[in-house]
């Protein structure tokens, strides 16, 4: 128990009003606590003035950009050639291509994430979850290089023995393996958020003659939604962004088609294939790769805003 | 007084922990038994063996006999969710889910098969009429369950258990978490629902065992030190444990 102290002598020392036994000053407050603040603002100032940097950045460079190529040539063209003429900026080959990698991956990521979340916080001893939660952790932090070269190596080769036809770049493998990889986040945030859940309510459901798996469906997945569907959506955006992947084993081929037998090009690939060229700054290409960037942003962007308004819609509250 | 419930030479083991020693208790119909005692001596737990919510427990071992109609269930041929959906329960904290007063209600009926709509609201109209709840509620069925008050909530909580129609209903220290209103309207509500369910409540309240129960059983370091009607119990006790216990010299 700690009571506010008083003693004497300090009190008798700090008297100053007439007739005060007490004295309230603070005796203790040293340079720290008028220095510490600025120092942690200054901290925290660093990545938001890095963002603003960013956004100023990627919004001049485009501005350049589409002052030479209209904004609406860039958002609805359909063919994408900014190297060999006739050059022409049509994202949507690009556009494509990231959706058809992401679609691919959130079929896998989502409902695999999703079920392993339910075993390891419904059904798993916590013995097993002890060992499975470090290792899923240890998964998200492989490289994604390494993700890479497994896809182009192993995936690929096993994938070409059921559609003999597909190439060694496609978007199929590589979509498949940035599944693999954002399986963990899916798994370790809707684990978190279904952990999160009140024992009481499970017990409510129990005590109803409810079954594991009913109160896993029923009671824990509703209850834990807003959480499941930020981690979906996490995955979502990590997905799009995803660039050593696609770059090692989707090719570069922007074309705008629907088949993941197909090697195809995304919006981060073609930022990693221009930067490494020479293209001089200030050239249409390299605007072009801010461009494409800005679109990336933007998509991100809105997506996070899109998870906070479902989790606050679809939020129960406990 | 006929007996429903008929617990013999019940031992349970937390892994190394003996929290029910020998327990011997027999338990009449349609009538209100109260466990007593200080915390930690196995009230609960033996509260939690009628429903088998102990088996979720990691390390929990059962040894003796608990008959509920002459079945024993523990045996084998017993379905734990087919005994719940018989053996309702009502927890310390109010637990609803956090839907709709309606659902909360209907989630019980829809889980054993029920889908007919107006099967269900006749269902959640009945029920919360038992828990008294009714007049209060009717105008907003739809309004989340964790809009109303705590007292409210546990009660909505009675008529969830009363929802799947049970025989008995548990009830672990229902009350202290409410204030004194609430706790009034739920201990008429007992007086009102044991006409037509065997009730058993653990309570950390002497004096609400002594106005509500029929039968009270006293509990010491997970033994049942004396079991008698209520009356008897809190006037004229056997056992001098129990005679302390009561008039306050511990616990």
């Amino acid at each position: 128990m700690s009571m506010p102290t008083l003693p004497a002598s300090k009190a008798k020392r700090g008297r100053t009003d007439a007739g005060s036994t007490y004295s309230f000053k603070n005796e203790k407050k040293s340079l720290a606590d008028t220095v510490m603040p600025l120092l942690l603002f200054l901290c925290a100032a660093v990545s938001i003035l890095t963002t603003i940097g960013i956004v100023v950045t990627l919004l001049t460079e485009t501005y350049h950009f589409f002052r030479e190529i209209p904004i609406f040539e860039f958002l609805t063209g359909r063919k994408w050639s900014p190297l060999i003429p006739p050059v022409s900026y049509g994202i949507l080959p690009l556009l494509s291509g990231t959706l058809l990698i992401t679609v691919i991956a959130c079929i896998v990521a989502i409902p695999i994430g999703l079920a392993s979340a339910i075993y390891l916080s419904e059904y798993a001893p916590s013995s097993v979850r002890r060992v499975v939660k470090p290792i899923l952790e240890v998964l998200a932090g492989v490289p994604t290089i390494v993700y890479g070269y497994f896809a182009l190596t192993l995936v690929t080769p096993l994938l070409r023995e059921i559609f003999p036809q597909m190439g060694v770049f496609n978007a199929l493998s590589a979509g498949i393996v940035v599944g693999i990889m954002i399986i963990p986040m899916v798994c370790s945030l809707s684990e978190d958020a279904m952990s999160a859940v009140p024992r009481s309510l499970r017990d409510g459901a129990y005590a109803l003659g409810a079954t594991r798996l009913e109160v896993a469906l029923r009671i824990v997945v509703p209850a834990a939604f807003s959480g499941i569907v930020a981690s979906a959506v996490l995955a979502f955006s990590r997905a799009i962004g995803e660039t050593m992947i696609v770059t090692v084993a989707a090719g570069s081929t922007p074309k705008l088609t629907a088949n993941p037998l197909e090697s195809i090009q995304t919006m981060t690939a073609y930022i990693v294939q221009v930067s490494l060229g020479d293209t001089p700054r200030g050239s249409l290409e390299y605007g072009s790769i801010f461009a494409v960037g800005m679109t990336l942003f933007v998509i991100t962007f809105l997506l996070n805003i899109l998870a906070q308004y479902v989790a606050r819609r679809f939020r129960e509250e406990y | 007084m006929q007996t429903l419930i008929e617990i013999s030479n019940l031992n349970l083991y937390y892994s190394s922990v003996h929290a029910l020693k020998n327990v011997s208790l027999s338990i009449p119909e349609k009538a209100i038994t109260a466990f007593i005692g200080p915390s930690g001596c196995g009230k609960s737990t033996l509260l939690r063996t009628m429903n088998r919510m102990n088996d979720m427990i990691p390390g929990t071992r059962i040894e003796g006999k608990l008959t509920i109609g002459g079945t024993d269930i523990y045996s084998n041929e017993v379905d734990v969710e087919t005994l719940r959906k018989k053996v309702g329960m009502v927890f310390q904290q109010p637990n609803p889910f956090p839907k709709s007063i309606y659902d909360n209600i209907a989630y019980g009926p829809r889980l054993h098969g029920i889908r007919n709509k107006k099967q269900l609201d006749e269902i959640v109209e009945s029920s919360l009429r038992a828990a008294a709840l009714w007049d209060e509620v009717k105008d907003h069925l739809k309004r989340s369950a964790l809009s109303i008050s705590g007292g409210q909530q546990q009660r909505l909580c009675i008529a969830r258990a009363l929802a799947v129609n049970p025989d008995i209903l548990l009830m672990d220290e229902a009350t202290s978490a409410l204030d004194p209103i609430s706790t009034l309207k739920i201990e008429e509500l007992t007086q009102e629902l044991k006409n037509r369910y065997t009730i058993v409540m653990v309570t950390h309240n002497m004096h609400q065992a002594a106005r509500v129960s029929d039968q009270t059983a006293f509990f010491l370091n997970g033994e049942v030190v004396e079991h008698a009607d209520t009356e008897k119990l809190f006037s004229n006790p056997s056992d001098q444990r129990t005679e302390d216990y009561i008039s306050g010299r511990f616990g």
